[in-house]
């Protein structure tokens, strides 16, 4: 089978992101494209946090797809600029991270991160009713927030 | 000129990141021993943040020079006359109330700059100032609210964050050192003014200051030289710690 730039990218668009599963590296905005020059196979990924660990598995888990394929020594690009955001996830991922039990990102505005994001609704009973706990959580990308309805503890996918 | 002028932007990419991985180091050392789980897992945080920031610039850096150097050559084998970092990044961490102050003092430099950095004219800067600016919003955010909440908070809570402004406040004219490096790069559009940068920094501490209840310190005696290599004392047992397993065994994989 010739593979293409296209093909290619659709192999590897399905790899599940290694922190939240749910979602793959495409819905998640992290692959940016695949490209080809000559016999040479280039995949561009962008981190979501500088200091992201799970770059590392992720440039692993391409690799292994691509091995599978019989392509051998891929070049992978790390890309800072467009800068990621959370702007790029579908609805349809969104959708997936509240069946998790993830409170979604809502639209990006300038003043979330400062002075907090709005309408966070609680993952397990769809109340507004929220608390802060902390900025930071298990993840870089994620916040940790309790619901004062059903007062459960729930991530948030961080406006970002 | 050219050569002058990648040299120049791999010493401006340097002092960047040397702050951030200086601090992020310093973080570090709180894994385990925060206060309460949340603060733990919060501090930890941001210096995975920091680490990353600092990976991308001194990556950068070693890229731009005629001997080539990797974020590790640069990291774990620089002694400190050579490291570039602010001042500030290298003191200790003392009390919760000392490096939640720390983290302010720096957490608001590093917002105000990278604002105005994102307009660099070197790409690669600025590319790398607009994503630290989305995260150091988080850590300015975070590290403000404790300073609002320790400063008008208890008695204890109020002496302990006063000692520590004591302690530190000497240090923050160094965040805002330039050098004939600076003064070319902001000529050429990449590099950014810190007399500006100063001005926004000053607001933002008095305006969370006026909150916590605590006084602006008046104009006083600064210490400075980060970006020369002269450091406080401090520096080298942080480095004696980060560098010591790649120093004994270089080439180490783990």
């Amino acid at each position: 089978m010739k593979l293409t730039s296209g093909k290619i990218y659709k192999l590897i668009s399905s790899i599940p992101d290694p922190e939240i599963p749910v979602i793959t590296i495409e819905e998640l905005g992290i692959l940016r494209s695949v490209d080809m020059e000559g016999t040479n196979i280039i995949v561009t990924i962008t981190p979501t946090y500088s200091g992201c660990p799970a770059m590392k598995m992720i440039e692993d888990e391409i690799r292994e797809v691509l091995k599978k394929e019989g392509i051998e020594s891929p070049t992978i690009k790390t890309v800072f600029s467009p800068v990621w955001t959370t702007d790029w996830m579908t609805e349809e991922a969104k959708s997936k991270l509240v069946k998790y039990g993830i409170s979604p990102p809502g639209k990006l505005n300038k003043l979330n991160a400062i002075s907090g994001d709005r309408e966070i609704k609680c993952p397990r009973c769809g109340s507004t009713e929220v608390k802060l706990v902390s900025l930071f959580g298990s993840t870089a990308c994620k916040a940790i927030y309790k619901c004062t309805v059903c007062l459960e503890p729930f991530d948030q996918f961080k406006c970002h | 000129m050219q050569d002058n002028l990648n040299k120049f932007v791999s010493e401006y990419s340097l002092r960047i990141g040397d702050t951030s991985l200086i601090l992020g180091q310093r973080l570090g050392e709180w894994c385990g021993h925060g206060p309460i789980l949340e603060e733990d897992i919060a501090i930890t945080n941001i210096s995975l943040d920091l680490i990353g920031q600092a990976r991308s610039f001194l990556t950068y850096a070693g890229g731009l020079l005629e001997n080539n150097k990797s974020e590790d050559d640069l990291a774990f084998f620089r002694d400190t006359r050579e490291y570039r970092n602010t001042l500030l990044a290298e003191q200790p961490n003392g009390d919760f109330a000392h490096t939640m102050l720390r983290q302010l003092f720096i957490s608001a430099f590093q917002y105000c700059f990278f604002e105005k950095l994102k307009s660099s004219k070197d790409e690669t800067i600025s590319a790398l100032a607009e994503k630290s600016l989305k995260e150091v919003t988080y850590h300015l955010r975070h590290s403000g609210e404790w300073i609002k909440r320790l400063g008008d908070g208890t008695g204890e809570s109020k002496s302990k964050v006063t000692e520590a402004l004591e302690e530190l406040w000497k240090y923050t004219g160094d965040l805002f050192s330039m050098d004939e490096v600076d003064e070319a790069l902001i000529k050429k559009g990449i590099a950014v003014n810190l007399d500006d940068v100063k001005k926004n920094w000053q607001m933002k501490i008095k305006e969370i200051f006026a909150e916590a209840t605590l006084e602006y310190p008046s104009d006083t005696f600064m210490i400075t030289g980060g970006i020369l290599g002269n450091h406080t004392e401090y520096l080298g047992h942080l480095l004696a710690e980060m560098q010591i397993l790649p120093r004994s065994f270089p080439g180490a994989e783990w």
